[in-house]
């Protein structure tokens, strides 16, 4: 076959080929075509949406390692010690193999956090896919891919030792062909074990540590870069096979490497595109160039060629640069831990990543070709045509003329896409490292960091997404992600530093998937601007459809805080009641415009979320860190999807929960059911002693933040009564619903 | 006292378990898998994990680990030995305390709190606590199900060798409160000398306010031959 044919079989564009030809000087042969290919696809090169990444803002004074100069982005937490996190998508591996996609999924995080040097502490996951109590095929079909996904998790994270402590899963249509699959990671360090992945020092060898090479993931890195179809199974080659216990002695043998003084140059983990990514890349950060020999690579088939090496995407691998006269060290650290570990090169002044094999040259490639060079396109970008419609919203054509909100809430508590995640989270261990204080499932996850010179730094991270308002407007729908996430984090106390992003559209070619993307962007842009939070890294998914269709447009956000001192965390559920209940922020809210009630309960997506008052938000954020340093303050939970009724309802959702009752208006012109379920952001339930209500209304005063006593912890039913509606609910019955409605739904 | 941390490779709780006994105030090292000795004067404790990835079977390749002959010789010198989750797993392959943990009844991964029953003060293990007394001990297994053939169930009853089982919030040992099938709700035994001891739950988890609970510190006190007091 001809070069330029066999490019444009592997995905390349005739105009691509011309510059990879330019660049060398000659024709490529197929060992660089495939390398290019991979290093080119969207997954590595981000070439259809760096132009709007650059929209970011990516500093600020926490800041120790910015997006895209490594693996992960790392943020100073105080008192010497940083953090590493990134978060990482395994959409299309889930979708053909749920159980391996999603494991590798979790181990390429983990690989990317302890590259940088951190102790990987804590995962969280975004999951989302069908609806599992649907008929038929679909339902079958979403049924078993959660089992996989979560069991995949479950795996790999159980093993490794690292726990897993929260996350979001969401049951949607939109993603019955195409589910989601986010994995975050957290690692610790202090300041000073921050690692770089650059081959620098003419001379200094090049190491291959872990596991072997297998034909395993060839080039999952292109396959991730299109369109699932029918055809996609046959791509299950490109999903690669996790091995957790080789994971761990990975990482714990990296570490222990890392804590010898002097002796590791650079480390890059060997990810999507393998030996290839991970040559090119430290050669380019190092401004330095690499030689390897393929016979050297541990390789655990036989007969494989230089093409399948190179592209070769087996799992729990790392490519690490000692200084020369080091290699002892690394051998012996290596063996104890009983991994392979081989010399297959070194660095070089050239600037080229040259590949042999059998002491033939078969690849000789500029480094900075391959790993920056990578085309960069502006995509052409539409609004939707049907986005007007989708946008309008007449609430007398879906509401009844009377308000059924006892029903309502009774389905919604009944809906698995509400229920208890209890079946999902029992299944990881989300305790291991004795880090982790409170259990997952609340508004913010928090651990324990032990400090570099004794003593706790506690620390909150939570991941958001929501599908339904950025489908509807996915600039305020980002916004409103981005306001959540600080919120979640404000209800534990904690000032955020830091945050990464998991892009997840659909094909970028449809320029109104390419509106939607830029859109997002912008949106979650102004806000992390205006919340003074850098953008720290993550990852970029698109071609996120199935011949039924694109996905909602789904950014995912992770965002890293420190909880401030002083503060007391408090659970996300009522005790045994006898407290005030408190509404801080906004009374308005935001109506019922793409929210979850009018999806779950009447089957619509229509209208969009009301406008997010960063201001307040920003406001609300700070009295709420200020109110949990006072005494007497019981529980708190943010207002989010299915609005303030089911926030409510949720807080009565703990073992030993009390009731309430609680009262409070609907705006003026509204119905009942805006007040009690609309998903307007900047909204926080408190309840606290009677004693402490004063304070927190003298707090709020003096932050010009509303605050509202709307009732009282107590009894064994929630009562609410809202202009004309008077309802009442046994809390056990509502909690049976909860409990119930997810394991239901998953195993009948 | 001083304790040997054995870390095979796979291990996950063995900084757990350093950090627990550090907590109570008990000197702790870790001990790798390679090594040979355990001084006479040590307790040991084989943390939970996935020793060598738990393939072919949880523990199965842990017992062939060259620091298993000095456990056992420590056992039968009468040394304190515990062995937590995959420890006890180890422990049960190894044949230092009869029976097998196989795959949780209900197939998955079990990450939760559990309530045990303490069935009888008389081992260095409970001596902090008294018959019938209720802890709240999380578990972390996939495969935690004892299993033993009836003699040796006969024989761990009759012996008072069941220190702990899975029982409900109130202390009573049912059915509906096993959370993997274990026979006789068994969640933790001990040999016929008594020092040994391999339980599914993980005492190391609760021990200091902030994870949850102190209803372990007892368990590790216990073993580390520190009365209750009173």
């Amino acid at each position: 076959m001809k070069a330029k044919e066999f490019a444009l079989k592997l995905g390349l564009t005739e105009q691509e080929y011309g510059t990879i030809e330019k660049g060398l000087g000659r024709e490529p042969n197929e060992n660089e075509l495939g390398m290019f290919s991979v290093m080119w696809s969207e997954h590595c090169s981000y070439k259809n949406t760096r132009r709007e990444l650059r929209k970011f803002p990516t500093t600020g004074p926490a800041v120790l390692v910015k997006a895209g100069e490594e693996n992960a982005g790392v943020v100073d937490a105080g008192d010497g010690l940083a953090l590493a996190y990134k978060i990482e998508s395994h959409n299309h591996p889930s979708a053909v193999e749920p159980f391996q996609g999603a494991a590798t999924g979790v181990g390429g995080i983990l690989r990317d956090i302890f590259t940088m040097g951190a102790r990987p502490v804590a995962f969280m996951d975004s999951l989302r896919f069908g609806r599992p109590e649907a008929k038929g095929e679909a339902g079958k079909r979403t049924r078993s891919l959660i089992h996989g996904v979560v069991s995949g998790i479950s795996h790999y994270g159980n093993c490794v030792g690292v726990p897993t402590v929260g996350g979001e899963l969401v049951f949607d249509p939109a993603y019955e062909g195409n589910p989601l699959v986010n994995v975050f990671c957290l690692g610790t360090l202090r300041h000073d074990q921050i690692r770089r992945g650059a081959a620098k020092g003419v001379g200094n060898p090049v190491f291959y540590v872990g596991a072997k090479t297998g034909r395993d993931g060839l080039a999952g890195a292109a396959f991730a870069s299109r369109d699932l179809t029918e055809e996609s199974k046959a791509d299950r080659p490109a999903v690669q096979v996790g091995d957790p216990f080789v994971g761990k002695l990975l990482f714990e043998a990296c570490l222990e490497l890392y804590a010898r003084p002097d002796l590791v140059v650079g480390v890059q983990d060997m990810g999507a595109a393998g030996l290839t990514c991970s040559t090119c890349e430290t050669a380019s950060r190092g401004g330095s160039g690499i030689e390897i020999e393929l016979d050297r690579v541990p390789q655990r088939e036989t007969g494989m060629t230089p093409y399948e090496i190179l592209l070769s995407e087996s799992q729990e691998r790392m490519l690490i640069i000692v200084h020369k006269g080091r290699e002892k060290e690394l051998k012996e650290i290596f063996a104890k831990w009983g991994l392979d570990a081989a010399e297959i090169g070194y660095v070089t002044e050239t600037g080229k990543v040259v590949v042999k094999a059998g002491g033939k040259v078969v690849a000789d490639v500029p480094a900075r070709l391959l790993a920056d060079d990578a085309p960069v396109y502006e995509r052409e970008a539409k609004v939707p045509a049907q986005l007007a419609e989708k946008q309008k919203l007449d609430l007398k054509k879906i509401l009844p003329a009377q308000p059924k909100v006892k029903e309502d809430l009774l389905k919604l508590a009944a809906s698995p896409a509400t229920g208890s995640r209890r079946w999902v989270w029992n299944q990881y261990d989300h305790m291991v490292g004795l880090r982790t204080v409170g259990k997952p499932g609340s508004d913010a996850a928090v651990l324990r960091i032990e400090k570099p010179g004794g003593g706790w730094v506690h620390v909150a991270m939570t991941l958001d997404g929501n599908g339904r308002w950025c489908a509807q407007d996915p600039r305020e729908g980002s916004k409103a992600l981005v306001a959540e996430a600080c919120r979640n984090l404000a209800c534990a106390g904690a000032v955020p530093l830091g945050l990464t992003d998991n892009l997840n559209y659909g094909n970028p070619h449809d320029p109104e998937i390419f509106w939607q993307l830029r859109e997002g962007v912008e949106g979650m842009a102004d806000a992390c601007r205006f919340f003074d939070l850098p953008v720290t890294g993550g990852n970029v998914s698109l071609y996120n459809q199935s011949p039924a269709g694109p996905i909602h447009p789904t950014p995912v956000v992770g965002v890293v805080g420190k909880v401030e001192d002083g503060v007391r965390l408090v659970p996300g559920v009522f005790g045994k009641g006898g407290g005030a209940i408190l509404l801080l922020g906004t009374q308005e809210s935001g109506g019922l415009g793409a929210s979850l009630y009018l999806q779950e309960i009447h089957g619509v997506l229509v209208g969009k979320l009301g406008k997010v008052d960063l201001a307040m938000e920003k406001k609300l954020h700070v009295l709420m860190r200020g109110v949990l340093k006072l005494t007497g303050v019981r529980s708190v939970h943010d207002v989010g999807e299915g609005g303030i009724l089911w926030a409510l309802a949720e807080m009565t959702f703990g073992e030993d929960s009390a009731g309430a009752e609680v009262t409070f208006a609907s705006g003026q012109g509204e119905r009942p059911e805006e007040a009690l379920f609309g998903e307007g952001a900047g909204r926080i339930l408190v309840e606290v002693e009677e004693e402490t209500v004063a304070m927190v209304e003298q707090l709020a005063k003096e932050a010009g933040v509303g605050c509202h006593r709307i009732g009282k912890s107590g009894g064994a039913n929630l009562q609410i009564t809202c202009g004309s509606v008077k309802e009442c609910w046994g809390v056990r019955e509502l909690r049976k619903l909860f409990t119930e409605s997810l394991p239901k739904a998953l195993e009948g | 006292m001083r304790f040997a941390v054995i870390q095979f490779p796979g291990s996950n709780c063995d900084q757990d378990c350093v950090h627990a006994l550090q907590v109570l105030g008990q000197e702790a090292r870790l001990v790798w898998h390679q090594e040979t000795k355990i001084d006479p004067e040590e307790g040991v404790i084989l943390p939970g994990g996935f020793s060598y990835g738990d393939y072919l079977r949880c523990g199965a390749i842990a017992r062939f680990s060259p620091i298993m002959p000095a456990v056992k010789a420590a056992a039968e010198r009468g040394q304190v030995v515990v062995g937590i989750c995959n420890g006890f797993q180890i422990l049960c392959e190894a044949g230092l305390l009869p029976g097998a943990l196989t795959r949780n009844e209900g197939l998955h991964f079990r990450c939760e709190k559990a309530y045990l029953r303490v069935e009888t003060p008389a081992s260095r293990f409970t001596s902090h606590y008294v018959t019938g007394e209720t802890l709240t001990i999380p578990i972390a297994h996939g495969e935690g199900c004892y299993r033993a053939s009836p003699e040796i169930l006969q024989e761990l009853e009759a012996q008072q060798r069941v220190l702990f089982r899975y029982c409900n919030v109130e202390g009573q040992v049912v059915p509906e409160a096993n959370p993997n099938g274990s026979s006789h709700n068994i969640a933790g035994i001990c040999n016929a000398q008594r020092n040994v001891l391999g339980m599914m739950p993980h005492p190391e988890r609760c021990c200091e306010v902030e994870m949850g609970g102190t209803d372990g510190r007892g368990i590790l006190l216990g073993a580390a031959g520190i009365g209750r007091k009173i």
